[in-house]
C-alpha cells in the first residue's frame, strides 16, 4: 500500500529516525568509549562526544587480548565455515531439485527440521562426536558384535578414535550444516528453467558440469547473500569455541577473546580499553556486509534476468 | 535407410497414457513437421526422439541404431527450445561454442566453428553480447546457432516461433527452410500453427489425442484429409462438416430435410449409416438460380476478409460457410444457392471419423 500524505509522511520518517537510533546509538556509545581516558569513561554522567585517546585504547586492547592471532582464527574459522555451508547447501539442493530419487521429500524434511535443532540443543551429543568423530561407527561395530569377532579372530581391538577438539577442523565442521542454505539455494534452484536444464543434456554436459557451468554462476547473487549471513553468524559463534577448544592461546576466537577483555572484579575499571576491544571484534563483519550489501539485498529479495 | 524409425512408440505418465503407439519412418534429409492441438502429445513425442523423455513401450530408432537408452548427447540430435533456453551468463559465443567446449575440442577450432555458425545466421556481430541484451528473433537465432554448430544428424526444433510476433515468424520460417536447403540435415518440427506447418514440411505428421491421424504431403494431407479430424484441423477457413446420410436415391440428407445429390453410393456408403459430408469453403459456389446439385440457403452473415469474403449461410439447419471472390454486397437473411464441386467432397465415418472413398 503507498500513500502520500504530509502526516503519513511525517510519520514515516519518525519511526525511520526512531529505528536508525535504536540500531546506531549502541554503536555510538562504544565508538566514544573507546576513545576516552580511564579518568573520562570513570566520570558520571559519561560524556557522549568522542575523546582523543582511541589509538592508544586499540594499541592496549590488542596487546591484552592477544588480538592479533585470535582475529587470524576467527577468519580462518569463519571463511571455513561460510565456504563449508555454502558447499553443502548448494550440493543438497542441487540433490534435492534436480534428482529424482524416492527419498528426495524425505531428505529435504530431514534437513529443514533440523532449524528446529539448533547448536545449542544439541551440544553435548555433538560436543562427545567432536571428542571421537569415529565414535558412532565404534559404537555400531560395539552393538554388532563385530568388534569382539574382529579382536577374536585376529587379535588386534578395534579402537576408533578421531579426535577434534582443539583443531580448526574441530571448530568448523560441526557448525558447516545449514538448513537455511539449503533452503535458499532450493527456491533459487526451482525458478532455473527445466528447458536450460535440457538445453544442457543436449549440449552433453553431465550433472556436475551443469552444476559448475550454469547453476553457480547464475546463483553468484544468492550465493553473496548466503555467504554474508554466514559469515557473520559464524563469526559471532561463541559458544561452540568455548566448548571445543581448551587450548586458548592457539585456537581461542576473539569473540571468546571479549571476556578476556572486561574488567576484573578487582582490577582497574578500564572499560575504555574493552570498548576498544569490542571495536576490533566487530569490525570484520561489518566491512564484509557494507562490501556486500548490494548483492545481499538483490540475493534475498529477487534474482537478476 | 530411413533417419528415424519410430515403432509403436508408447508414453504413459504414471497410468495415463498420452502417446498411443506412434509408427513412423522419416528419410534422410527430409523435413517432418508434428502438428496438432496443443495437448496432443507431440512435444512429448519430439521429446522422446531428442531423449528427453523416457519412451513407455515400442522403439526409437536413429539411423540404424536403437537409441532407447541412448543418453541425449550420444543420439546426434540437436534441439531448438520454445523458450530458447539459452544460458544467461554466457555470451553469444559461449552459448554457441558450449557444446564443443564440453566436448573438449581445441579453443581455436571452436571459435573458428562458431564464427562460422555465427555468420550464416547473421549474428557475427552479436557475439559478445548476453542474451538478455538481444530481442527475441536474434535470441532464437543463437539457439539454432547452436544447434548447427554441434553438426548434428538430426534438428528438433520445439515450437520455436510460438514466442515471436506475427512478421518475425515469417522470417524465421524462410530462414529454417533456406538452412535446411543448404544443410540438408533431417528435421523435426513440432508447431500448432498449420501455416507454418504447410510451408515448412515435406511431410506433416498429424496428431490428434496421442495418435497420429495422417502422414503426408501438405498437399496430400489439404486435398485427402484421413479422418474428419483432419479435414477440421487442416486449412482456414475450416472445412464444413455436414452431417446425414444417403438415401436409397443417392440423395444425401442432412439437417432439417434438406437433400444433396452427392456421389455415387457404394458399399460403405450404403443407405442409411451416418455420414459426414467434408467440403471446403473454396469449394463452395454461390449461384442463384436453382439448378440440381445446388442447395438452398439463407445468408446468415458475411465476413469481409479484404481480398475475399465468406458468405456464413444456413441450409436446413446446417452452417455452410463459403468463399466469395466477387465482390458483392448480400444482406442478410438474402436466400441464396450454394452448389459445390464434385470432386472436393470428402465423406467421413460418423462413428470413428475416418474417411470413406467412393472407389474403396
Amino acid at each position: 500500500m503507498i500513500e502520500r500524505s504530509p502526516l503519513f509522511n511525517a510519520i514515516s520518517y519518525a519511526m525511520m529516525v526512531i529505528g536508525f537510533l535504536i540500531v546506531v546509538t549502541p554503536f555510538w556509545v562504544v565508538l566514544v568509549a573507546a576513545s576516552q581516558s580511564l579518568s573520562e569513561i570513570a566520570r558520571v554522567p559519561m560524556s557522549l562526544w568522542p575523546s582523543a585517546h582511541l589509538w592508544e585504547n586499540i594499541e592496549a586492547a590488542w596487546n591484552r587480548a592477544d588480538l592479533g592471532p585470535k582475529l587470524l582464527n576467527s577468519l580462518i574459522v569463519a571463511l571455513g565455515v561460510t565456504f563449508g555451508k555454502i558447499t553443502i547447501a548448494a550440493l543438497s539442493a542441487f540433490s534435492i531439485v534436480f534428482f529424482n530419487y524416492r527419498a528426495r521429500m524425505v531428505c529435504f524434511w530431514m534437513i529443514f527440521v533440523t532449524l528446529m535443532l539448533p547448536l545449542e540443543v544439541r551440544i553435548v551429543p555433538t560436543y562427545s562426536i567432536a571428542a571421537n568423530a569415529l565414535s558412532p561407527f565404534q559404537t555400531l561395530l560395539d552393538t554388532l558384535g563385530l568388534t569382539g569377532l574382529i579382536s577374536a579372530l585376529t587379535g588386534v581391538e578395534v579402537s576408533l578414535n578421531w579426535n577434534l577438539l582443539n583443531s580448526y577442523t574441530g571448530l568448523i565442521l560441526p557448525l558447516v550444516a545449514t538448513a537455511t542454505g539449503t533452503f535458499l539455494y532450493r527456491q533459487f534452484f526451482m525458478t532455473v528453467p527445466d528447458e536450460l536444464v535440457e538445453a544442457s543434456k543436449m549440449d552433453g554436459s553431465g550433472p556436475m558440469r551443469f552444476f559448475f557451468d550454469v547453476l553457480i554462476p547464475l546463483s553468484r547473487t544468492n550465493m553473496l547473500a548466503l555467504a554474508t549471513i554466514m559469515f557473520v553468524s559464524s563469526w559471532n559463534q561463541y559458544l561452540w569455541p568455548l566448548l571445543v577448544t581448551t587450548d586458548r592461546e592457539n585456537y581461542g576466537t576473539v569473540v571468546m577473546q571479549l571476556k578476556a577483555l572486561i574488567p576484573a572484579q578487582n582490577g582497574t575499571p578500564d572499560w575504555n580499553v574493552t570498548m576498544a576491544g569490542a571495536l576490533i571484534i566487530m569490525l570484520p563483519p561489518l566491512v564484509i556486509v557494507a562490501l556486500a550489501q548490494r548483492w545481499f539485498v538483490r540475493g534475498l529479495i529477487s534474482r537478476d534476468k | 535407410m530411413a533417419a528415424i524409425t519410430l515403432k509403436s512408440v508408447k508414453k504413459n505418465y504414471g497410468k495415463t497414457p498420452v502417446i498411443h503407439g506412434v509408427n513412423v519412418e522419416i528419410e534422410a534429409g527430409e523435413f517432418i513437421v508434428i502438428l496438432g492441438p496443443s495437448g496432443c502429445g507431440k512435444s512429448t513425442l519430439l521429446r522422446m526422439i531428442a531423449g528427453l523423455e523416457e519412451v513407455t513401450a515400442g522403439e526409437i530408432h536413429i539411423g540404424d541404431r536403437l537409441v532407447n537408452q541412448v543418453e541425449p548427447r550420444d543420439r546426434g540430435c540437436a534441439m531448438v527450445f520454445q523458450n530458447y533456453a539459452l544460458y544467461p551468463h554466457m555470451t553469444v559465443a559461449q552459448n554457441i561454442g558450449y557444446s564443443l567446449k564440453v566436448a573438449g575440442v581445441p579453443r581455436a577450432q571452436r571459435d573458428e566453428r562458431v564464427r562460422a555458425v555465427a555468420k550464416s545466421v547473421g549474428l557475427e556481430d552479436y557475439l559478445d553480447r548476453r542474451p538478455g541484451q538481444l530481442s527475441g528473433g536474434q535470441r532464437q537465432r543463437v539457439a539454432m546457432a547452436r544447434a548447427m554448430v554441434r553438426e548434428p544428424k538430426v534438428f528438433l526444433f520445439d515450437e520455436p516461433f510460438s514466442n515471436l510476433d506475427a512478421k518475425l515468424r515469417v522470417a524465421m520460417r524462410a530462414e529454417v527452410r533456406r538452412l535446411h536447403r543448404d544443410l540438408g540435415v533431417t528435421s523435426v518440427f513440432v508447431t500448432h500453427d498449420q501455416t507454418e506447418a504447410m510451408t515448412l514440411a515435406d511431410r506433416l505428421i498429424i496428431m490428434n489425442a496421442g495418435r497420429v491421424e495422417q502422414i503426408g504431403k501438405p498437399s496430400e494431407v489439404y486435398n485427402r484429409p484421413a479422418s474428419r479430424f483432419v479435414a477440421d484441423f487442416i486449412g482456414s477457413p475450416a472445412m464444413n462438416l455436414i452431417e446425414g446420410m444417403f438415401d436409397e436415391q443417392g440423395h444425401f440428407v442432412y439437417g432439417r430435410g434438406g437433400r444433396l445429390a452427392a456421389e455415387p453410393l457404394n458399399g460403405q456408403r450404403r443407405p442409411g449409416r451416418k455420414l459426414v459430408l467434408g467440403v471446403r469453403p473454396e469449394a463452395v459456389r454461390r449461384t442463384n438460380e436453382q439448378k440440381p446439385g445446388a442447395i438452398p440457403a439463407l445468408v446468415e452473415y458475411i465476413e469481409e476478409l479484404g481480398a475475399a469474403r465468406l458468405i456464413h449461410a444456413d441450409a436446413s439447419g446446417t452452417r455452410i460457410v463459403a468463399v466469395e471472390t466477387e465482390n458483392v454486397d448480400i444482406p442478410s437473411g438474402a436466400p441464396v444457392h450454394l452448389e459445390f464441386n464434385d470432386d472436393a467432397l470428402h465423406v467421413f465415418s460418423a462413428e470413428d471419423g475416418r474417411r470413406i472413398d467412393a472407389h474403396a
